[in-house]
């Protein structure tokens, strides 16, 4: 018996230690960016470093603005592009679909979201890119822009981007929708609205925390995409005004110098993840807020 | 004729009220430009990868001029089994003490929690600067597989630990009384009776986990490096295929082979898909 309570207690050390695992890599990995961060932030000056428009490694320049700016173009553009797709396909999935095409289509979002992201940038690099190049040069040939640039740009990653954060966006905006209690669809309907009216009228609105915290959860996925975006975004640290021009992303600088960068160079890059980081966290706090207010309903 | 009846009478309604019918076609088209974009990528992929799958892609040396995906494939490979090795056994713990020990309202079991969901909105490029960082630099492993293994091991680690949660609290609780009745202890009770019922559960999740781990490259690139062979240890460094693709298509001179490694890695991401699927299906079953 006593041998029993022993192996009981030991054991549940155990478990405990093991549930510490995550709490302990979230330390280590706050600590370690930071750590290597923040000092090569305070070298270049922490006004210099996030307001500065010029990235010259070489010259000992570094001014991240561009990326920054590259990462929210591309993230907005992401956003205009897979959300009103991706809220009216779960709408599709919540409400229209017959069933026994509910379990194929839902097989079908899953496996968007497993496609691994090399595999969008590659379908980026050969077909998007080209297709966007086309498009701008007819473009420029009616007048319309001034120069067409060569496919890599703002245009093409936002549109991949937003392919890659339908699953998400499905996903989350489903369930929601699901968990709005079937009576106030039914209300709408017997008071005279068509089902379109009761679905984007009383469903959603009931829905709206949920369907939130998913476009939040996307805008994440889509700061943080790193392999897809390098492949189709042009990747110049530079600020531009034209959709089809390339940028360069926050994850897409850090990728792309750490090869080869030292020294200073290289703690800016860690910096630049540490800037990346914090958007991050911000985005995570949103969705927590927003999951909670969506349970709370 | 009452399906006829039907039909007219919406059209008429939808005739009354066009906003709805603009909504109803827009929902449509939406639907319809999802799968649509799915099924073409996937086809596109299938019609100009598959001409290019030669026996010499799958031959066991790498060089320049065979491009060969075998190396790297036997890479993902041992990544895989490395990083579940050390995943699945901390991620089933922990889920078990969310589970089975820890109290409600507990202060420390929010903080995991929080810290959890943290970890599962992490981009993958910072749990590869944060492998650079610690086990590459800190604990000097080099780039090699073990360091790459530790980097997506924590990444993983949410997934799991979800799953594995969901599972556990899917078995009913007149399994736990029953044990405890017969006079098992706390703890046989959670490895005789608990977990065998949740298996199907853990393992969708584990299957979802390989998914992840064979996709990811970002993670990869600066923690278990390019080399295009395999390590003769597991401190070696050595490309996945998901690193391998990307280095291929971002040379630029072997676009054919990384039309044939997206096809490989396009069946790999669909069979794991389907296996988790029906793992899953199972557990719904029983």
């Amino acid at each position: 018996m006593k041998h029993n309570a022993w192996k009981e207690s030991f054991m549940r050390g155990v478990f405990f230690i093991a549930a510490c695992a995550s709490v302990l890599a979230v330390a280590l990995i706050c600590i370690f960016l930071f750590a290597n961060g923040l000092p090569a932030m305070k070298e270049i000056g922490f006004g210099k470093f996030l307001s500065g428009t010029l990235w010259r490694p070489k010259n000992n320049i570094f001014g991240i603005l561009p990326m920054i700016v590259g990462s929210l173009y591309v993230t907005a553009g992401a956003i205009i592009f897979g959300v009103p797709i991706g809220i009216l396909t779960s709408v599709y999935m919540a409400h229209y679909c017959p069933k026994q095409i509910y379990r194929p289509l839902k097989m079908a979002t899953e496996l968007l979201a497993g496609i691994p992201s090399v595999v969008y940038g590659f379908f980026g690099l050969v077909v998007l890119v080209p297709w966007i190049r086309n498009i701008a040069k007819s473009l420029q040939h009616a007048g319309i822009i001034r120069q067409s640039g060569n496919g890599n740009s703002i245009l093409t990653a936002s549109l991949l981007l937003g392919m890659m954060i339908l699953p998400t966006i499905i996903g989350v905006t489903e369930s929601a929708i699901r968990a709005v209690p079937p009576q106030y669809y039914e209300g709408s309907l017997a008071l005279g609205a068509t089902h379109e009216r009761s679905i984007f009228r009383t469903v959603l609105p009931a829905a709206k925390s949920g369907i939130l915290a998913g476009v939040v959860l996307g805008i994440g996925r889509a700061i943080g995409e790193t392999m897809a975006v390098i492949m189709v975004a042009g990747n110049q640290p530079r600020l531009t005004g034209s959709i089809f021009k390339g940028v360069r992303t926050l994850t897409a600088n850090i990728v792309i110098e750490m090869g080869y960068a030292a020294d200073l160079h290289r703690e800016a890059l860690i910096a630049t993840g540490v800037v990346l980081f914090v958007f991050i966290l911000i985005i995570n706090a949103a969705v927590a807020i927003l999951k909670r207010r969506a349970d709370h309903e | 004729m009452n399906k006829k009846n039907d039909f007219s009478q919406k059209m008429h309604s939808y005739l009354r009220h066009p906003a709805s019918l603009i909504m109803m076609i827009l929902v449509k088209l939406a639907a319809l430009i999802t799968f649509t974009v799915l099924i073409f990528l996937i086809i596109y992929i299938l019609v100009h990868g598959v001409p290019y799958l030669k026996p010499s892609l799958f031959s066991l040396h790498y060089n320049s001029e065979n491009a060969s995906l075998m190396p790297a494939l036997i890479n993902t490979v041992i990544m895989t089994l490395l990083s579940l090795l050390l995943a699945v056994p901390i991620g089933i713990f922990s889920a078990i003490f969310l589970a089975e020990y820890a109290g409600k309202g507990n202060k420390f079991v929010d903080i995991i929690r929080l810290t959890t969901e943290t970890l599962s909105g992490i981009p993958s490029i910072v749990y590869g600067l944060f492998g650079m960082l610690f086990f590459v630099s800190t604990c000097h492993w080099g780039f090699s597989l073990l360091a790459g293994a530790f980097t997506l091991a924590i990444m993983i680690l949410p997934l799991i630990m979800r799953t594995t949660e969901e599972a556990l609290l899917s078995v009913p609780d007149s399994y736990r009384e029953g044990s405890f009745g017969l006079g098992a202890g706390k703890l046989r009770t959670v490895f005789y009776i608990v977990l065998p019922s949740a298996v199907p559960g853990i393992l969708a999740g584990v299957i979802l986990a390989i998914g992840r781990i064979v996709g990811e490259t970002a993670a990869l690139i600066y923690t278990a490096g390019s080399v295009a062979q395999v390590p003769s240890s597991v401190l070696g460094s050595g490309r996945t295929l998901a690193v391998h693709m990307y280095l291929l298509a971002s040379e630029g001179l072997y676009m054919d082979q990384a039309y044939a490694t997206a096809v490989i890695l396009l069946v790999l991401v669909v069979v794991i898909n389907t296996l988790s699927g029906i793992v899953a299906k199972r557990l719904t079953k029983a």
